[in-house]
């Protein structure tokens, strides 16, 4: 773990961003996630690692509240965007999703056109008032997600015609085209090969300008390489939470030790 | 002649069941016996078998029982024709005149045989008459176990039914000895093949494969026959009845008393209404039973899913002629009432409206039932995508699942529309029977399938265009929904992969 880019790593603290207090989630009988706190910074990437069925992807998708899309979740506890409870009554969870952009583990893109899949969340939210506008922040998405240039003169071709990693920069843009303000990845490299992980990294690393990213991933060295805190989850629990350095190079607890260095996970 | 074969006689019907028993147990016999001979030929161990030893039994049965099989089929079917020629050459000229066909003199005497068996079997005639007693003494023996004959039995037509039974015992056991040698060579030769290297389990999947395309197979003559049958039909009609004015004739109105000349045989009346009520009928299955789908896939809990949907599917299972009474008795009526009369568009109970609504409940199981499958296979992953992008779940299905699930739900439609297309019962009750062009949808009109059925009732001559005319009907009408299926079949593979 001595990669030299840890040294490197801008450590300087935004505020807070998201406030985890006492997270419990429960599927059915199963304890998912037991009493989370975590405090995650603007404009920083954020690290969940862990060994497979810890909770990691359960607890991100408590923060955009996706878990209320399977009937058998539940969730207690309080988490606060801005200092915004997301479980007042007063908070509409099609809004917040809007405002937390989620990136998914397999790419999914609709069956539509390129120029679609971005479209979408702009128009879903009325985001233009007319074409131009529209082609404005399409292109503006595709260019956040180092996209445009491959697919300048296609946009009108099915999304999923293009590749794995293509597909997954796509999904990003359509998450990015919305204007959130946080973007949720969940293991966003998981189904990608190695140029097209680095890519994908690489474009991580450009959206922690504009955005809170959070990424779950089962590669401590992608961890490693593009987050600037990380967080252990094991067993439903959150047992350290750090900047990245510090976790990997000195961690606190055994069993962050012993999942970093191979002997459990 | 062909064209009325003697049906196979009675009596000879019970050792068939032994035969098959028998077959049985060779067959039994033929699995033990190779069984056994792979066992013992791999010394015991059945690890040192090229296949499993239940393979090695399966072969000696397959090789015991297909062949003879066959040969059984194919005898049972020849068998009466060939009894039938044999026999009928004897019967003298005289008595063929006297009854006026040979098929006639043959049905006596295939009764009188089957009366002797019976009177035999209950004891009335001993063997010895049965070869040598006249016809008086036959006839009163027949007369009292109530075998009733066409005319006075006639010596050759007593000898025509004595050499009936003769030769039918002597085929019947000649069919026995066959089939059994069939099977017992069959199984030897299994046997005999039977080693540790023998590849048994080859032979098996094979003939798995074999039995699986024969039945396609059959399936497919089946209809490659109805279609050829029609066409034949259908060009005889064209024969005597111009093409053109099947074809775009406006009026229909087949003569029954005039035998030709008279009739007008139109297809537009009848495409028409076949078309109109299909329509009505569509819209109101398709946004039903879509919505049902999308309720039932989308928002329902599984505990209300698995409740409601075989429910729906119930609907499908209500025999149409129960449909047809529901259209005749309630909503015919009803519309009448309600609708029509009142608002001045004519007082007929039986309509276009009510057979279109009716035949529409029937279809909403169709719609729904698939595009509620087709729905539920678009991956969780498209909803998710969606959602994440904090769209609502209406938002969601509406721009992302249903064009996700078109095809699949175009294709759907268009099955349910091959079926009303295709409804009678439902037509004949709620619609009538009267061939008419008009807009009016409260007026009765009626469709190609009931016309097929009402040319084809009663007392039918297959040689006047009004009853082939019903094979033109049934051939455009098999045109039109081949024409549907093959669209939809396009649709759905066109699109099919575009989520994956």
């Amino acid at each position: 773990m001595n990669d030299m880019r840890l040294t490197e790593r801008a450590t300087q603290m935004h505020d807070t961003k998201i406030a985890a207090r006492g997270v419990d989630v429960f599927y059915g009988d199963t304890h998912a996630i037991k009493s989370v706190d975590v405090e995650i910074a603007d404009k920083t990437v954020t690290a969940f690692i862990g060994p497979s069925g810890c909770g990691k992807s359960t607890f991100l998708r408590c923060i955009n509240r996706m878990n209320d899309t399977i009937p058998i979740a539940r969730v207690e506890g309080e988490i606060l965007i801005d200092g915004e409870d997301i479980h007042d009554p007063r908070v509409d969870p099609v809004q917040l999703r809007a405002k937390v952009g989620m990136v998914f583990q397999k790419p999914n893109p609709f069956p539509k056109s390129i120029y679609d899949n971005v479209a979408y969340g702009p128009r879903i939210h009325g985001l233009s008032r007319n074409k131009a506008d529209l082609d404005v922040i399409v292109e503006d998405a595709l260019r956040k997600a180092a996209l445009w240039d491959e697919v300048k003169d296609r946009l009108a071709a099915p999304g999923t015609g293009l590749s794995g990693g293509q597909q997954q920069r796509l999904c990003i843009a359509r998450a990015v085209a919305t204007g959130p303000e946080i973007l949720l990845m969940d293991e966003p490299c998981s189904a990608l090969d190695p140029i097209a992980t680095d890519q994908v990294e690489n474009l991580i690393h450009e959206l922690r300008r504009n955005f809170s990213v959070v990424i779950v991933t089962h590669s401590m060295s992608q961890a490693s390489r593009v987050s600037q805190r990380t967080a252990y989850f094991h067993l439903g629990e959150l047992v350290e939470f750090g900047d990245t350095g510090d976790i990997f190079t000195n961690p606190r607890d055994q069993r962050t030790e012993n999942y970093i260095t191979g002997r459990i996970g | 002649m062909a064209r009325n074969l003697p049906p196979r006689p009675k009596v000879a019907d019970m050792p068939l069941i032994w035969i098959l028993a028998i077959l049985a147990l060779l067959g039994g016999v033929a699995y033990w016996l190779a069984r056994r001979r792979a066992m013992s030929s791999g010394g015991g161990d059945a690890r040192v078998l090229h296949s499993l030893p239940n393979y090695y039994g399966v072969h000696g049965a397959l090789l015991a029982l297909a062949p003879a099989l066959l040969i059984l089929a194919l005898w049972l079917l020849t068998q009466p024709m060939l009894l039938y020629r044999s026999v009928a050459a004897d019967i003298p000229l005289l008595t063929i005149s006297a009854f006026g066909t040979v098929d006639l003199v043959m049905s006596d005497v295939r009764r009188v045989a089957e009366g002797l068996d019976v009177a035999v079997g209950a004891g009335l005639l001993t063997s010895q008459q049965m070869t040598s007693a006249g016809p008086t003494e036959i006839e009163a023996a027949l007369d009292e176990i109530g075998v009733a004959l066409g005319s006075q039995l006639t010596p050759p037509v007593l000898d025509a039914a004595r050499d009936y039974r003769g030769a039918d015992a002597v085929l019947r056991w000649g069919m026995i000895a066959v089939v059994v040698a069939a099977a017992l060579i069959g199984g030897a030769i299994a046997v005999y093949r039977t080693d540790r290297d023998f590849r048994a389990r080859n032979i098996v999947e094979r003939s798995i494969l074999v039995l699986l395309a024969a039945a396609a197979t059959v399936a497919i003559l089946t209809t490659l026959g109805i279609v050829l049958s029609m066409l034949f039909e259908t060009m005889n009609f064209f024969s005597q009845y111009p093409a053109h004015e099947f074809f775009f004739g406006t009026t229909w109105s087949p003569s029954f008393s005039g035998r030709g000349g008279l009739s007008e045989l139109g297809i537009i009346p009848l495409l028409w209404g076949t078309l109109y009520i299909s329509l009505i009928a569509l819209l109101v299955a398709v946004p039903i039973g879509l919505f049902a789908a999308i309720y039932l896939s989308e928002y329902a809990g599984p505990k209300l899913r698995s409740f409601a949907k075989p429910l729906i599917e119930v609907l499908a299972g209500i025999p149409t002629i129960v449909y047809g009474l529901f259209a005749l008795i309630t909503v015919g009526p009803m519309l009448r009432d309600v609708i029509a009369q009142p608002l001045g568009l004519g007082n007929s109970a039986s309509s276009v409206m009510t057979a279109g609504l009716v035949m529409g409940i029937m279809l909403i199981p169709f719609v729904s039932s698939l595009s509620d499958d087709i729905i539920n296979a678009v991956p969780q992953a498209m909803r998710d995508g969606s959602l994440g992008l904090g769209s609502t779940q209406s938002e969601t299905i509406r721009r992302v699942v249903i064009p996700a699930a078109l095809p699949g739900i175009v294709g759907a439609i268009l099955l349910a529309a091959s079926r009303a297309i295709g409804e009678t019962m439902i037509v004949v009750l709620g619609a009538g029977a009267a061939a008419r062009l008009d807009l009016n949808p409260f007026e009765a009109m009626t469709t190609v399938t009931v016309k097929i059925v009402s040319q084809l009732t009663g007392d039918t001559d297959f040689a006047s265009p009004e009853t082939l005319v019903a094979f033109a009907l049934g051939l455009t009408l098999f045109v039109i929904t081949l024409g549907l299926n093959v669209l939809a079949l396009y649709i759905v593979r066109t699109y099919r992969e575009q989520y994956e």
